[in-house]
């Protein structure tokens, strides 16, 4: 197994909206353990992923955990791919001023650049 | 090839774990390995030992136990995940002074790191549900 690769690139779409469901959690949540173990993570807020990055979420009322500082640790554990994409954006009458994480628009061209470069995407 | 399963969803809420298990059978089948099996989120519900159901369904979770043994598959939930749905093996049950242990023989409880690992020692990581 010596040939094995020590360094992958992982790309997580989430596409899930916070609290309804628990995937957009768990696409965190493998963006920072992929980070942890030193791989290259590219992390993209897709569909109504958008609406994890919301500025001024107020959870507390539904006893969870606010998304939007939790993504902030994205760029903490080292990860700077950070994309939001813009015509989810659109569609959802949103814009960057909108958001609480600084993250680069980004469109279909460069959605399919990254699918296509990653060794290992989950989709979620 | 070489594969690792994600498995993201429970049985009998989705089909997913159900595709998930038919592709498992069908890779081996074919010649291909499985490095491992991985249960994340409600996926967990896959590796609970204490279920029963009717006569004319399928119990999925003693089917996916058959075929870790039969293939000596390695078959990991995530931790975290399982631990908060009452999936747990000897070890858990008792550091949480619990009266049960409900985790599949043949499936062990790890954390993320382990799909980090599958993900760097698989050809192709495949996600269901």
């Amino acid at each position: 197994m010596s040939d094995q690769p020590t360094r992958k690139t992982f790309l997580v779409l989430s596409r899930q909206a916070p609290y309804g469901g628990y995937k957009a959690q768990q696409s965190l949540d493998i963006a920072l353990a992929s980070a942890v173990f030193e791989q290259d993570v590219i992390f993209v807020f897709l569909g109504d992923g958008v609406f994890q990055i919301l500025s001024n979420q107020k959870p507390g009322a539904i006893n969870a955990k606010p998304m939007g500082g939790a993504l902030e640790t994205l760029q903490l554990y080292g990860v700077e791919e950070v994309y939001v994409d813009q015509s989810s954006l659109d569609a959802r009458h949103l814009t960057q001023s909108d958001l609480v994480v600084d993250a680069q628009a980004l469109d279909n061209d460069k959605l399919v650049e990254l699918i296509n470069g990653a060794d290992c995407v989950f989709n979620l | 090839m070489i594969f690792t399963l994600v498995v993201h969803s429970a049985p009998y809420s989705s089909e997913a774990p159900a595709s998930a298990f038919r592709f498992a059978k069908a890779a081996l089948a074919g010649g291909h390995s499985i490095y491992r099996l991985f249960f994340f989120g409600v996926g967990v519900h896959n590796a609970n030992r204490l279920t029963v159901v009717a006569q004319d369904d399928v119990n999925w979770q003693t089917q996916w136990d058959a075929l870790i043994a039969e293939h000596n598959l390695d078959s990991v939930v995530c931790v975290s995940s399982a631990i908060k749905r009452g999936v747990l093996n000897e070890s858990e049950s008792t550091r949480h002074e619990l009266d049960a242990v409900s985790l599949a023989d043949n499936t062990q409880i790890a954390g993320l790191g382990q799909l980090v690992d599958a993900a760097l020692q698989s050809d192709k990581v495949i996600n269901f549900g």
